[in-house]
C-alpha cells in the first residue's frame, strides 16, 4: 500500500527543458507576486477585502483578473502551436514531441474555453448585473465567493497538470475510447476530468444566483422589459448553463467510473457506446458558445446604443432574438458530428435548425447597425471593438451556415477550415466582446479611464492579427488539412502556416498593447479620473453610482419607470425624495476560499490515486461548510450617517 | 452546501410582494425560488443518467438483464419507505412552520428512519446482484443501471446527513429565520427524490422486467 497513490519523482518531467523552463517562470512569478505582497504588508488587505469578500464587484474583478491570466497561458499554447506548424514540414520535425504537442492543444482548448471565456463573461456579469438591476448584491452573495473560488480551483489543478504529470493528449473534448484508460492511460485525462468537474460545479452555482438575481432582485419599477439588454442576455445564458452543465457533470462522471472503476459506459467492450459521450457531450457543449456569446451580445447592445447617443434600435426584437437564441441552441449540438452516420433525416433536421439559428443572430446584427445609423457615434476604444466584431462576425457566422449543410460539412469535417470558422465566431464574439467592455466598464471598477491610444493600437493590432493568423486556416482546410497536426509532408501547406504564425506574432502585439495600456493608465490616473461616475453619458443604472461604487452599491434604491433609467433621469431630473436608512450587507466569509482549497486538496488526490487525502479532502470541504451554517453572525449593518456621507463626498449623476 | 444566505433581515411581509414591479423580494422567496433552480438542475443531471440508461439497457453483453436480476417485493418496499419518508417530511414541514420542537424532532427522526431503510435496501440489493456475479464492470446495462440507482441512493444519503445536521442546527440556533430558510430548501429536496425515484421505479424497474 503505496501512501502516494501513483506520485513519484518520476512525475515531474526533469528531461523536458521547455516544460522545466515553463514551470521555473512560473514558479518564479509567484514566489515574486507572494514576496511583494509580503514585502509591502498586503497580506491583511488581501485576504479582509478580496480573497474572503462576497461583495459582487470584487468577485468579478477577481474572476476578470483570472481569466486575462488565463489568456496568457493559452495564448502562449497558441503561440507554441503556430511555431510548430510553420516550422514541422516535410523532413523536418519542428520542435515539439509528439507527446508534447498533443497535450498542448489540449490545454490551449481547454484553457480558453473553461479558464479563459467563462470567467471573463461570468466576472462581467458578476460586476454588472447588480449596478444595472439597481440593487445591492447577487441572491446568494456568500455562494458566488464558493462558485469563483471552484473556478479557481479548476485552474490550480489545470496548471499544476504542467509540472506534476501531465495534461490530456486527447483534445479538449476527450473522446472515448480515446480517453478510455486502455488508451490513455497516464494521470493527463483524470487532471482534465476533475478540473472541470469542480470548475463545473462552481459555474452551475454561478447560473442558478444569476437566474434567481435577474428573476427575484430588481429595483422597484424595473419590470422584464425595461431591463438592460446586457441583463436579458446574462438571463439567456444563466438559463443555458443551468439546463446545460448538469449534463456535462454527468457525461464527464460517467467517463470518470469507466477510468476508475472499470464501468462500460463509452468503452468499445461490453457493449458500451463511445457515441453517446459524443451526444452527451455537445448537448452540454453547444449551448456553452451561447453561453459564452450571448452576454458578449449584450455588451455590444450597451456600447453601440451609449456610444450613439441613442436608445437601442428595436429593443423588444432584441429581447426576442435572444430568448430564441437561447432555445434553438439546445436544437443543434448534432452538427459537431454529422459523420456520426445517423440517418439523412436526422441530419436534415440538424443542418436546418443550425440554420435557423442565424436568423436572430442576423436580427441582432440589423439593431445594432441601425441604432448606429443617424446617430452621433463617438469613436472611443469600445465602439472600436463592437465595430471589428460586426464585420468579423458575419463572415464567421457565414462560413457556418455552410458549414451546416451536411454534404458540406461531410468534406471540411475536423479540417482546419473548421478550425479557422470556430475561432472566426468566437474571437470576435466573446473576446472583442470581452474587450469592450473592459474598456467601457473600467472606470467603473477602478475610478479611472483607460489610455485611449494604446487602446486604439491594441485593437488594431488584434484586428489586423486576427485576420492573418486565421484567413489562411480556411485555405489550408479546403486544401485537406486536418487540425491537431504536429508534423505534415505536404510543403505546398507551409507557406500558409507561416502567414499564421505571423498573424499569431500580430495578436502577440495587440496583447503587449493591452499591457503597456494598463501600465500607462494606472500611472496617469491623477489626470484620468472619473469623479463624476458617468465617464460615457451612459444609459443605464450603474453609471448613477459613484466610480467606483461603494459596497452597498445604492444607499438610496433607484425608481424605475421606464428603460435606459439613467437616461431618462438625467432629461428629466427630478428632486428625489428618501430618507437614509441603515443597510446591511453579508458579512465576509472564508468558506469560498478553505472549501475550494479543500476541492484542489480532493481533485489532485483523486488524480494520482491518494485515496486517504481524497477522504480528508471531502471531511474539509464538509466541515467547512458546517462552520459556515453555524455562523452567528451574518451581517454587518452601515449606518445611515456613513451612507449618506458618501453621498455628499460622490455627487454621482443624477439618482433616478 | 448552504444556499440561504442573508441579505436582509427576514421580516415575513403579510401580504408576499409581486416581484416583477415591486422591487426585490423577501429572502424566504429568493432562498425557495433559488433551491428550485437547483433542483431543476439536478434532475437535468438525472435526465442526462436516464438517457445513458436507455441507450444502454439493451448492451448485457451476454449476462443477465433487468428480468432476471430485480426483485419486485424489495423494490416495493423500498418505494413504500421512500414514499412514507415523504409523508412524514411534510408533517416535519407543519411542526416547522407552527415553531414545535418536539413534533419536529418527531418527524424529523422518522424521516431519517424511513430514508435510512431505504438506503439499506438498497445497498443490500446492489450486494446482492455483485455477489451473484452481476457486478457494474460486467456490462453496459449494469453500469448504466448502477450509476443511475446509485446516483439516487447517493442523493439520499447526502439527504440524511443534511437532516442530521438541520436538527443539531435546530438544537443550537433554534427556529431562526437561516434556519427556516434550509429547512424548506430540504422539504424540497427530499420531496423531489421521490419525484425522481417514481421516475426511476417506473423506467428501471416495471419497465426493466417487461417481456
Amino acid at each position: 500500500m503505496n501512501l502516494l497513490g501513483k506520485l513519484d519523482w518520476s512525475a515531474i518531467p526533469f528531461d523536458q527543458p521547455i516544460v522545466m523552463g515553463a514551470t521555473g517562470f512560473m514558479g518564479l512569478l509567484v514566489v515574486f507576486v507572494l514576496g511583494w505582497v509580503t514585502v509591502k504588508r498586503w497580506w491583511p488587505t488581501l485576504w479582509n477585502e478580496w480573497l474572503t469578500s462576497v461583495d459582487h464587484k470584487r468577485i468579478g474583478v477577481m474572476y476578470i483578473i483570472l481569466g486575462l491570466l488565463m489568456l496568457l497561458r493559452g495564448f502562449s499554447d497558441a503561440i507554441m502551436m503556430r511555431a510548430q506548424q510553420a516550422l514541422a514540414a516535410g523532413g523536418a520535425q519542428g520542435y515539439l514531441p509528439p507527446e508534447h504537442f498533443d497535450q498542448i492543444f489540449s490545454a490551449h482548448g481547454t484553457i480558453m474555453i473553461f479558464f479563459v471565456a467563462m470567467p471573463l463573461v461570468i466576472g462581467l456579469m458578476n460586476y454588472l448585473l447588480p449596478l444595472q438591476l439597481g440593487v445591492r448584491d447577487v441572491a446568494f452573495p456568500t455562494l458566488n465567493s464558493v462558485s469563483f473560488w471552484l473556478t479557481a480551483s479548476g485552474v490550480l489543478l489545470t496548471n499544476m497538470s504542467l509540472v506534476i504529470g501531465e495534461f490530456a493528449k486527447t483534445g479538449w473534448v476527450a473522446y472515448p475510447p480515446l480517453s478510455e484508460l486502455q488508451f490513455s492511460p497516464g494521470v493527463g485525462v483524470d487532471y482534465y476530468l476533475w478540473a472541470l468537474q469542480i470548475s463545473g460545479i462552481g459555474t452551475l452555482l454561478t447560473g442558478i444566483n444569476f437566474v434567481t438575481t435577474i428573476l427575484k432582485l430588481r429595483a422597484p419599477g424595473m419590470s422584464l422589459m425595461r431591463m438592460p439588454v446586457f441583463c436579458w442576455t446574462a438571463l439567456a445564458s444563466n438559463l443555458l448553463i443551468v439546463a446545460a452543465f448538469p449534463v456535462l457533470t454527468a457525461t464527464l462522471a460517467m467517463l470518470l467510473l469507466d477510468r476508475y472503476l472499470g464501468f462500460h459506459f463509452f468503452s468499445v467492450d461490453a457493449g458500451g457506446n463511445p457515441m453517446m459521450y459524443v451526444n452527451l457531450f455537445w448537448v452540454w457543449g453547444h449551448p456553452e458558445v451561447y453561453i459564452l456569446i450571448l452576454p458578449a451580445f449584450g455588451v455590444f447592445s450597451e456600447v453601440s446604443a451609449t456610444f450613439s447617443g441613442k436608445p437601442l434600435f428595436g429593443y423588444r426584437s432584441m429581447v426576442a432574438a435572444t430568448m430564441a437564441i437561447c432555445v434553438l441552441s439546445l436544437l443543434v449540438w448534432l452538427h459537431h458530428f454529422f459523420t456520426m452516420g445517423a440517418s439523412a433525416n436526422v441530419n436534415g433536421f440538424f443542418g436546418v435548425m443550425t440554420m435557423v439559428i442565424a436568423v436572430p443572430t442576423g436580427v441582432k446584427i440589423f439593431n445594432w447597425l441601425f441604432t448606429m445609423y443617424g446617430g452621433r457615434v463617438r469613436f472611443t476604444v469600445p465602439i472600436l471593438w463592437t465595430i471589428g466584431f460586426m464585420v468579423t462576425f458575419v463572415l464567421g457566422g457565414m462560413t457556418g451556415v455552410l458549414m451546416a449543410v451536411p454534404p458540406v460539412d461531410w468534406q471540411v469535417h475536423n479540417s482546419l477550415f473548421l478550425i479557422a470558422h470556430f475561432h472566426h465566431v468566437i474571437i470576435p464574439g466573446v473576446v472583442f466582446g470581452v474587450f469592450a467592455a473592459y474598456n467601457y466598464w473600467f472606470p467603473k471598477a477602478f475610478g479611472f479611464t483607460l489610455d485611449e491610444r494604446w487602446g486604439r493600437r491594441a485593437f488594431w493590432c488584434w484586428f489586423i492579427g486576427f485576420h492573418v493568423a486565421f484567413m489562411p486556416l480556411y485555405a489550408l482546410g479546403l486544401m485537406g488539412m486536418t487540425r491537431r497536426m504536429q508534423h505534415y509532408d505536404n510543403l505546398a501547406w507551409q507557406p500558409w502556416l507561416v502567414v499564421a504564425a505571423a498573424g499569431a506574432l500580430i495578436i502577440l502585439a495587440g496583447i503587449a498593447c493591452q499591457a503597456v495600456q494598463l501600465v500607462v493608465s494606472i500611472r496617469a490616473r491623477g489626470q484620468n479620473r472619473d469623479l463624476s461616475g458617468d465617464p460615457w453619458n451612459g444609459r443605464t443604472l450603474e453609471w448613477s453610482t459613484a466610480s467606483p461604487p461603494p459596497a452597498w452599491n445604492f444607499a438610496l434604491l433607484p425608481q424605475v419607470a421606464d428603460k435606459d433609467a439613467f437616461w431618462n433621469a438625467k432629461k428629466h431630473p427630478q428632486a428625489r425624495e428618501g430618507t437614509y436608512r441603515p443597510i446591511e450587507i453579508p458579512n465576509n466569509s472564508a468558506t469560498g476560499f478553505i472549501t475550494a482549497f479543500f476541492a484542489v486538496v480532493t481533485g489532485f488526490a483523486l488524480i494520482w490515486h491518494i485515496w486517504w487525502l481524497a477522504g480528508l479532502g471531502v471531511l474539509g470541504a464538509f466541515v467547512a461548510t458546517l462552520f459556515f451554517a453555524f455562523r452567528d453572525k451574518e451581517e454587518i449593518e452601515i449606518p445611515a450617517g456613513e451612507l449618506a456621507g458618501f453621498d455628499r463626498a460622490h455627487p454621482a449623476g443624477v439618482a433616478p | 452546501m448552504n444556499i440561504a444566505v442573508e441579505i436582509r433581515p427576514a421580516a415575513l411581509p403579510a401580504v408576499l410582494p409581486i416581484t416583477s414591479e415591486t422591487a426585490a423580494a423577501s429572502k424566504r422567496i429568493v432562498a425557495g425560488y433559488g433551491f428550485w433552480l437547483f433542483l431543476l438542475s439536478d434532475i437535468i443531471m438525472f435526465a442526462a443518467l436516464f438517457a445513458a440508461y436507455a441507450v444502454l439497457a439493451g448492451a448485457t453483453a451476454g449476462g443477465p438483464g433487468g428480468a432476471e436480476l430485480f426483485s419486485q417485493t424489495n423494490v416495493a418496499i423500498e418505494t413504500a419507505c421512500l414514499l412514507a419518508s415523504s409523508y412524514t417530511c411534510g408533517l416535519m414541514s407543519l411542526a416547522v412552520n407552527s415553531r414545535r420542537r418536539v413534533a419536529f424532532y418527531v418527524a424529523a427522526v422518522v424521516t431519517l428512519a424511513l430514508g435510512a431503510a431505504f438506503l439499506a435496501l438498497e445497498i443490500r440489493e446492489f450486494a446482492d446482484m455483485i455477489a451473484r456475479g452481476a457486478t457494474p464492470q460486467s456490462s453496459a446495462f449494469l453500469s448504466a443501471f448502477f450509476t443511475l440507482v446509485g446516483c439516487h441512493g447517493l442523493h439520499v444519503a447526502i439527504g440524511l446527513v443534511w437532516l442530521i445536521v438541520m436538527m443539531a442546527q435546530v438544537a443550537v440556533k433554534r427556529f431562526r429565520a437561516s434556519v427556516v430558510r434550509r429547512l424548506l430548501c430540504f422539504s424540497l429536496f427530499w420531496h423531489a427524490l421521490d419525484i425522481i425515484w417514481v421516475a426511476l421505479f417506473t423506467v428501471v424497474y416495471l419497465m426493466g422486467v417487461l417481456p
